[in-house]
C-alpha cells in the first residue's frame, strides 16, 4: 500500500508539474503541445548532470541538497532553451502551433538519441546505446521515511504549484498574463506587450516541463533509455490540465486521480492489503494496465470537454491588425 | 518578364519552393550535428544520408534498394494522406500512428491466426483503422474533446492493445511475429511482376502503385468533388457550413474515419507485403505516422507532393542507417526530418515574404514602367532606354 502511495504521489508529481507548464502557456495564449519533448530535453538535462557530477553516497543534507540543485537547474536550463523553440516559431513568426509541437516532439527524442548515443560512443566505441547510466546517483535526493521513499521532486511539485497559483492569481503579472490569453488585443490596448506576457508564458512552462522530465526518470530504475522518450506523458499532462479546467488546484486533483491509475500498471502485484490481494482477485493483462491511464484519460476527457474553460484566444498568433 | 513574375505568384511554385528551402535547411542543420560529432567524417556521413542506395556500386544492388525504399515510401505516403484529408478539414490527426498500428495489427491477426487470404486482412485493416478515426472524430463532434489529445490517447491504446492481440503471432524463436511467407502464404501481397523489375526484390509489392493511385483518388475528392468541397467547406469555417445545410458533425465524423482508413491501409499494405515484422513488445508508438505528419506538409499540403515527399523521407531516413555506425547514429536522419517539419510550420511565414518582396520590387517596376511610358509618348528614342530600365530595376 505504501509502495502504491509512493508510486501514485511520483506520477502525480510529474503530472502536476508538466500540466502547470501547460496552464501557464495556454493562459498566455499560446497551446504548448511541445511538453512531450520539452520533458524528454529536461530529462536529458538532469541526466547528463546525474551520470556526470559523480556524487558519494552521504546522509549529510546539506551535501544532497548540493547534489540535487546542480541537477535541478540542468532541467530548467534544457526545458527552458528547448521552449524558447516554440515561442520563436508561434509567437514571433507565427505558426501553427500544432505543427510546431508536433516537430518539437519529434526533434527532441532525435535530437536527445543522437546526442547520448554519441555520447556513449565517444565514451566506448562499443556502445551504441541510447542510455544513460547514472547508477546510485538519485539517492541522493531521495529521503526514507519508514518504507516510503520521499522523492524531493514531490516537493518540488507542490512548492511550484504555490507559486504558479500566486504568480497567476495573486499578481499583476499574472492577470497581465491571462489577459493575452483571453483577449490579446483589448490587453495591448491598455499597453501589455502581448509578445513579451506569451514568451514568459512559454518559457515558464519550459521550466515546469523541464523538471517534470527530469521527476519522471527519478521515478524508474538507475538508466534511462532516451530512444522511448517519454511515452506519452506530456499528452496525459494535458488530459489532466483539461480535465483540471485550467486550474492549478483543480489539476493537482486530476493529477491524482491519473497517478493512481499509471501507479496500478507498476505496483498492482504488491498490492495487498489485510489479506486481500489485488493479483488474485483482478487478473489483468500488463498491456491491460499500460493502456489503463490512456483510456481513462479518453473517457474523462468525453466527460468533461464539453463546457470547456479554454483561455479564449489560445491558439491564434497574435496580430496587432486585427482589433 | 510578365511570365516569370506569374510563376513566382503562383501559390503552387512558392510552396515548391519553400519545400526546398526547408530541405536544404534541414540538411544543413543536420550537417552542423554530425560536424559537432565528429568533423572528420561529417562530410561522409552527411553524403550517405543524402545517397541512400545510389552508394552501391552495382546498378543490380542500387535497383533492388530502390525498390525496398520505394516498398518503404508506401505505407509513409498513406500516412501521409491520411494527416492531409484530416488537415484539409480543419482537424489534425496524430492518430495516424495509432490507426496505422491498427492496420497492423488486424492484418496480421488476420493473417497468421485465421489464415485469411491478403484481400481479407486488407479491409479488416482499413476497417479497425476508420473505426478509431470515427471515434476520434466522434468524441470530437459530439463532445468537443480535442482531437490531438484524444488521438495521442488512441495511439497507446492502440499499440498496447495491438501487442496484446498479436501474443499468439510471435514466433517463439524471437520477440517478433512470424514472417508471412513462413506461415501464411497466402495472406502475402501479390506482386504482379513488380518485383521483376526491381532485381527480384520481393518486397516490391502492389503497394507501391496503390498508394499512388489512392493519392490522386484523394486529389479528386478533394478538388474535384461535391463531398471535397464540402469537407473543405466545413474545415474553413464550420459555421458558414452550418448555415449553408452541411452536416458539420457528419463531416468530422466521416473526414476522420476516412483518414483512419488511409493510415490503417499503409499499415496492412505494408505488413502484408512482409518486409518487416512487428515487435509484440514494442514499447514505442510507430514512428510512420508522425512521418506522415512531416512528409503532409512538406509536400505542400498536395496529395501529389505527397508522394514525392514521402519517397524523400523515406531516403533519407534509410540513408541514415548507411552512416559510418562506429562516429555516428542513423537517427541522424529523423533529426533532419523533424527539423524540416519545424521549418515547415514557417511555410507561411517564408511565402509572406515572398510576397512582401515581390509587392516591393512590384511598385517600384509599376513606377519606373509608368515613367517609361510618359518618356516614349515624349519620344520614341528614349522608349528604348526607358525598356531597359525596369530589368534593372528589378535587378
Amino acid at each position: 500500500m505504501v509502495l502504491l502511495l509512493q508510486y501514485t504521489l511520483i506520477f502525480a508529481s510529474v503530472l502536476l508539474l508538466v500540466a502547470l507548464g501547460g496552464c501557464v502557456s495556454e493562459h498566455s495564449g499560446v497551446i504548448n503541445l511541445s511538453l512531450e519533448g520539452i520533458m524528454v530535453m529536461g530529462a536529458l538535462g538532469g541526466a547528463l548532470v546525474m551520470k556526470f557530477l559523480p556524487y558519494t553516497p552521504t546522509t549529510n543534507f546539506i551535501l544532497n541538497l548540493g547534489y540535487f540543485l546542480p541537477v535541478l537547474l540542468a532541467a530548467i536550463l534544457f526545458g527552458v532553451v528547448f521552449s524558447s523553440l516554440l515561442a520563436v516559431a508561434c509567437i514571433n513568426l507565427k505558426a501553427d502551433q500544432t505543427i510546431v509541437g508536433t516537430a518539437m516532439n519529434m526533434l527532441s527524442t532525435a535530437l536527445a538519441t543522437v546526442v547520448v548515443k554519441s555520447m556513449n560512443t565517444a565514451l566506448n566505441p562499443d556502445d551504441h546505446s541510447s542510455e544513460i547510466f547514472y547508477g546510485k546517483a538519485k539517492e541522493a535526493f531521495i529521503t526514507n521515511i519508514g518504507k516510503f521513499e520521499l522523492n524531493w521532486f514531490m516537493i518540488v511539485a507542490v512548492i511550484l504549484l504555490v507559486v504558479v497559483y500566486v504568480l497567476l492569481y495573486k499578481t499583476k503579472f499574472g492577470l497581465r498574463l491571462r489577459a493575452c490569453g483571453e483577449h490579446p488585443q483589448a490587453a495591448a490596448s491598455v499597453g501589455i506587450s502581448v509578445f513579451g506576457m506569451r514568451w514568459s508564458g512559454v518559457l515558464l512552462s519550459g521550466l515546469l516541463g523541464g523538471v517534470g522530465g527530469i521527476t519522471y526518470i527519478t521515478a524508474s530504475g538507475s538508466l534511462w533509455k532516451f530512444e522511448n522518450g517519454v511515452a506519452g506523458f506530456g499528452f496525459l499532462a494535458l488530459a489532466v490540465m483539461i480535465f483540471g479546467a485550467w486550474h492549478p488546484f483543480k489539476i493537482l486533483g486530476a493529477a491524482l486521480i491519473f497517478g493512481i491509475f499509471r501507479a496500478l500498471g507498476n505496483v498492482h502485484s504488491a498490492i495487498n492489503v489485510f489479506g486481500w490481494n489485488w493479483d488474485d482477485t483482478i487478473k489483468l493483462a500488463p498491456n491491460v494496465y499500460n493502456m489503463l491511464p490512456y483510456i481513462v484519460s479518453l473517457i474523462v476527457l468525453a466527460c468533461t470537454s464539453k463546457n470547456s474553460k479554454a483561455p479564449k484566444a489560445e491558439g491564434i498568433p497574435y496580430d496587432k491588425g486585427m482589433r | 518578364m510578365k511570365q516569370k513574375s506569374s510563376l513566382i505568384r503562383n501559390d503552387g511554385f512558392q510552396t515548391f519552393i519553400t519545400s526546398i528551402i526547408c530541405i536544404i535547411l534541414g540538411l544543413i542543420v543536420g550537417f552542423f550535428v554530425l560536424l559537432l560529432i565528429n568533423a572528420k567524417g561529417a562530410g561522409k556521413a552527411i553524403l550517405a544520408v543524402i545517397q541512400n542506395f545510389f552508394q552501391y556500386p552495382s546498378f543490380n544492388a542500387q535497383l533492388k534498394y530502390f525498390g525496398s525504399t520505394l516498398a518503404k515510401t508506401a505505407p509513409l505516403i498513406f500516412c501521409s494522406l491520411s494527416v492531409l484529408f484530416a488537415y484539409k478539414v480543419g482537424l489534425f490527426n496524430i492518430g495516424a500512428a495509432g490507426q496505422y498500428c491498427l492496420g497492423m495489427g488486424l492484418a496480421l491477426y488476420m493473417a497468421i491466426c485465421l489464415q485469411c487470404p491478403w484481400y481479407l486482412c486488407l479491409i479488416c485493416g482499413i476497417a479497425a483503422g476508420a473505426l478509431s478515426g470515427a471515434l476520434g472524430g466522434l468524441l470530437k463532434a459530439k463532445l468537443n474533446v480535442n482531437v490531438v489529445i484524444s488521438g495521442i490517447m488512441l495511439n497507446w491504446i492502440s499499440l498496447y492493445g495491438m501487442n496484446m492481440l498479436l501474443k499468439p503471432a510471435m514466433d517463439p524463436a524471437g520477440k517478433d511475429t512470424f514472417r508471412l511467407v513462413n506461415k501464411a502464404k497466402s495472406a502475402v501481397l501479390p506482386t504482379l511482376g513488380l518485383d521483376k523489375i526491381f532485381s527480384n526484390n520481393q518486397y516490391v509489392t502492389i503497394a507501391i502503385p496503390c498508394a499512388v493511385l489512392v493519392a490522386v483518388i484523394v486529389w479528386i475528392i478533394l478538388d474535384k468533388t461535391k463531398l471535397g468541397y464540402e469537407l473543405k467547406a466545413t474545415g474553413n469555417n464550420p459555421n458558414a457550413a452550418k448555415y449553408c445545410g452541411m452536416k458539420e458533425n457528419r463531416n468530422i465524423i466521416l473526414t476522420m474515419a476516412i483518414a483512419g482508413g488511409l493510415a490503417a491501409m499503409g499499415g496492412s499494405l505494408y505488413y502484408l507485403s512482409d518486409f518487416e515484422q512487428w515487435n509484440v513488445n514494442a514499447n514505442a508508438v510507430p514512428a510512420m505516422g508522425f512521418n506522415g505528419i512531416a512528409a503532409a506538409f512538406l509536400g505542400g499540403l498536395n496529395p501529389i507532393g505527397c508522394i514525392f515527399s514521402s519517397y524523400f523521407i523515406t531516403h533519407i531516413t534509410m540513408g541514415g542507417g548507411n552512416v559510418d555506425l562506429s562516429h555516428y547514429c542513423a537517427q541522424i536522419a529523423d533529426l533532419i526530418s523533424a527539423v524540416i517539419i519545424y521549418l515547415c510550420g514557417f511555410v507561411l511565414f517564408f511565402k509572406t515574404l515572398i510576397n512582401n518582396s515581390l509587392r516591393k520590387s512590384e511598385e517600384r517596376f509599376t513606377e519606373e514602367e509608368r515613367a517609361a511610358v510618359k518618356a516614349a509618348d515624349a519620344a520614341e528614342k528614349t522608349a528604348a532606354e526607358a525598356a531597359k530600365n525596369p530589368e534593372g530595376g528589378n535587378e
